[in-house]
């Protein structure tokens, strides 16, 4: 296996890992605000994983027993 | 995974043929051995054939006919892309999230339970239970949630059934929720009573949780992956230390508690947790709950492939006719509602009409995250009814019945135990606890404790060494108890919004999520409300789980009923009347099921009724039965037995009602010629600008 497929397994690795705790993706995120809303300043990753750490536990809370 | 119609080849013809014959030849295996104990292999065996024949012609069945995935058709992610809850993603970053948010402590605990009538009316109820209801409800409320905009369930529910509908099963959802942390909580009461070992190491979650809410949000923030390892090792650190602590005379008693005693103390934890701030302690615990879950599973289907153990338990036992320890009542209805999770479980539809629908980036994606998260759930319970299966049978019902029928010695357990016919001496059981380094391991039902154990023998069994037992049981209710907790925490703050949206109904600033009356007082309410059931458990006379755990499934499969009864009406609404028991037979099944359960716990010999007539009866005679010491006592657990009862009726009720509102709507559709199925209009993926 060569260099970039094994880095291709770990942001995948890492993207699902954060979406089993709530955590989006913040490149995704980065990238949607610069292309449909340049005018938003765009969040540190900081203030981003923040905000959506309180999201999370405001619906259902996206658990089962 | 094509989505795309393709005629299968000869080569994939005789492929599939293969898969069935050595399905079929395993599952033979299974049911039809008899008087020589069998493999767990092929059980696992059965299991995979079943699902991936059930994945490949019934999941493909309910895409292409019943639901009409359409790759070509815009998902919510792609039209309503926000970067943050609506975010086209890939399918196995999807399915990943999907499964760690169905999978909890539901489908470890029913399947232990069940084995009290062998591992084979489990085993079918769980093979063919999720292939034809518990992954149709994931996979059917996943599809029509993705052509809702992702909408909620009680919002679909509003929409296609009316609003009253709607709101009836809001109120179903929040006393089912109450009922599910009160008996999640009662099974960590279970396992750590008077075991200072399991309480030290539960109580070790909570600093090390808070430590990582302060390293997460100060020291290095977002690093989730880095935290959760130093909060892994530092658990491992506490269940080593756990054992010098449960040794120590001046310890130990500090960390010895009795049922009612951990009940108060898991009352106030809710109530704390629940109002902190989530970064401080729910988030970080959630972290590592969710990592250890999966890690643990993997390791549990690990043991289970190389210990490949021998099912100890008979297939079927003496207690298919309602005799047996661990719950009442007959294999019919008992046994469906005794396994939701794993089989069926409403929950489920809960979380396919939240998250998910709004991640998925294409229609033909939907099959394998909903129908396969659920066959990959139903695995899971596979794999815990074969740990409980291929436990001493004797050592099984030891941990699995109340104190009433066994008493609380070993010397009076193995006899009791020894006489329903699965022969086990004292020294059996007293063996067992020393090695799991428990004092006792008596009347530990909830189901933990016995997959603790049993996963303890596996991995004992492929890692052996010196008190090794011991560190692997202790981590087996670890993992349950951290996840059970969590569960607890957010379900308690769910509770809480539910509250304060009904209250706000009444009273418009109570509905402030922000203001910390109403925060307060809607968590108070809500801790009440759960507790109060927790409590009742932590003394009622047969130990707790065995009352309240038919509460749960009853509650559970109601809820699945409804979101199936949700499928039905829309398959018919959509004109596609002749699928329409794809749906529809397993929402009847459920129906049948809750309603006899619910009748039987509401009157005849195993109901709550009876069981608060038998202490009334005792009371005005003047005399106190087990486990009441006093005349209050008596009275409170009268008192219990009739609200269950109530509670019992008003779920049967609710279940009637949404029937009547699902026929009704039925019968509607049917004389209308068209499509009446509120659906987004279509709109072609290629047609929407990519981010």
């Amino acid at each position: 296996m060569n260099l970039p497929d094994l880095q291709a397994i770990r942001k995948w690795a890492v993207q699902t890992a954060r979406l089993c705790c709530g955590i989006p993706d913040y490149d995704v995120y980065v990238q949607h605000l610069r292309t449909h809303h340049p005018e938003r300043p765009v969040p540190s990753y900081k203030e981003f994983f923040r905000e959506r750490q309180v999201a999370r536990y405001k619906g259902t809370g996206g658990r089962c027993c | 995974m094509s989505t795309v119609a393709v005629k299968p080849s000869p080569a994939g013809k005789i492929l599939w043929a293969a898969i069935a014959i050595v399905g079929a030849w395993c599952l033979g295996v299974v049911a039809l051995r008899r008087g020589e104990p069998i493999n767990a292999i092929w059980l696992v065996a059965a299991a995979i054939a079943v699902f991936v024949i059930g994945y490949r012609f019934y999941g493909k069945f309910i895409n292409d006919r019943v639901l009409q995935m359409d790759p070509t058709r815009a998902t919510p992610a792609v039209l309503r892309n926000d970067g943050l809850d609506y975010v086209p993603t890939d399918k196995w970053v999807v399915f990943g999230h999907h499964f760690a948010a169905i999978a909890g402590a539901g489908p470890l605990v029913g399947p232990v339970l069940a084995a009290q009538m062998g591992y084979l009316p489990g085993t079918l109820w769980i093979l063919f239970g999720v292939v034809f209801a518990g992954a149709v409800q994931d996979f059917m409320i996943l599809g029509l949630s993705v052509r809702r905009d992702g909408r909620s369930l009680g919002n679909m529910l509003r929409d296609e059934l009316g609003p009253v509908a709607g709101i009836v099963a809001m109120f179903g959802v929040l006393v089912l929720m109450m009922i599910v942390l009160a008996v999640l909580a009662l099974v960590v009461v279970k396992a750590l009573t008077h075991s200072p070992w399991g309480t030290y190491t539960v109580a070790c979650t909570i600093p090390i949780a808070l430590l990582m809410g302060v390293y997460l949000r100060w020291i290095r923030p977002g690093k989730i992956l880095e935290v959760s390892i130093i909060g892994l090792i530092l658990l491992l650190l506490s269940i080593w230390s756990g054992a010098a602590v449960a040794a120590s005379p001046t310890l130990a008693p500090i960390f010895d508690f009795d049922a009612k005693s951990l009940a108060w103390l898991l009352i106030a934890y809710g109530f704390c947790a629940s109002v902190l701030p989530v970064w401080l302690l729910l988030a970080p615990r959630d972290y590592l709950s969710t990592f250890l879950k999966i890690g643990t599973i993997l390791l549990l289907a690990l043991a289970i492939f190389l210990a490949a153990p021998t099912l100890q338990m008979p297939a079927v036992t003496k207690f298919i006719d309602g005799t047996g320890p661990v719950f009442q009542g007959n294999l019919f209805p008992f046994l469906f509602i005794t396994i939701a999770c794993g089989a069926v479980s409403g929950w489920h539809s809960i979380i396919a009409s939240g998250t998910t629908p709004k991640l998925i980036a294409s229609e033909g994606e939907a099959r394998m995250i909903g129908y396969g998260g659920m066959l990959m759930e139903a695995f899971v319970a596979i794999m815990a009814l074969v740990a409980a299966a291929s436990l001493h049978p004797g050592v099984y019902f030891a941990m699995n019945s109340p104190s009433a029928l066994i008493g609380t010695t070993a010397q009076d357990a193995a006899t009791a135990i020894s006489q329903w016919g699965f022969v086990v001496t004292p020294d059996e059981l007293l063996t067992t606890a020393q090695n799991i380094g428990e004092k006792t391991i008596l009347s530990r039902a909830g189901g933990a404790p016995t997959l603790a154990v049993g996963m303890a023998q596996l991995l004992h069994g492929i890692i052996p060494g010196e008190g090794m037992m011991a560190f692997w049981y202790h981590y087996a209710i670890l993992f349950e108890a951290l996840f059970i907790l969590t569960t607890v925490d957010a379900g308690t703050r769910v509770g809480r919004f539910m509250i304060q949206e009904i209250a706000g109904l009444v009273h418009k600033p109570l509905q402030h999520t922000e203001s910390w009356t109403g925060n307060l007082l809607a968590t108070a309410i809500c801790v009440g409300l759960w507790g109060y059931f927790l409590y009742q458990g932590a003394v009622d006379p047969l130990g707790g789980i065995n009352t309240l755990w038919p509460l749960f499934g009853i509650a559970n499969q109601m809820l699945a009923a409804v979101a199936l009864m949700l499928a039905t009406v829309v398959t018919v609404k959509l004109k596609r009347e002749r699928y329409v028991l794809v749906p529809g037979i397993p929402a009847i099944w459920l129906v049948i099921c809750t309603l006899t359960a619910g009748w039987q716990k509401l009157s005849g010999p195993i109901s709550f009724t009876a069981a608060a007539q038998k202490y009334a009866q005792a009371a005005a005679d003047g005399k106190l039965l087990a486990p009441a010491k006093s005349v209050e006592e008596m009275q409170r657990i009268v008192t219990n037995n009739y609200v269950d009862a109530a509670l019992t009726g008003i779920f049967m009720l609710l279940i009637l009602t949404m029937l009547g509102f699902a026929l009704n709507a039925i019968l509607k559709a049917w004389r209308i010629n068209h499509p009446t199925a509120h659906e987004e209009p279509y709109v072609a993926l290629g047609s929407v600008p990519t981010r």
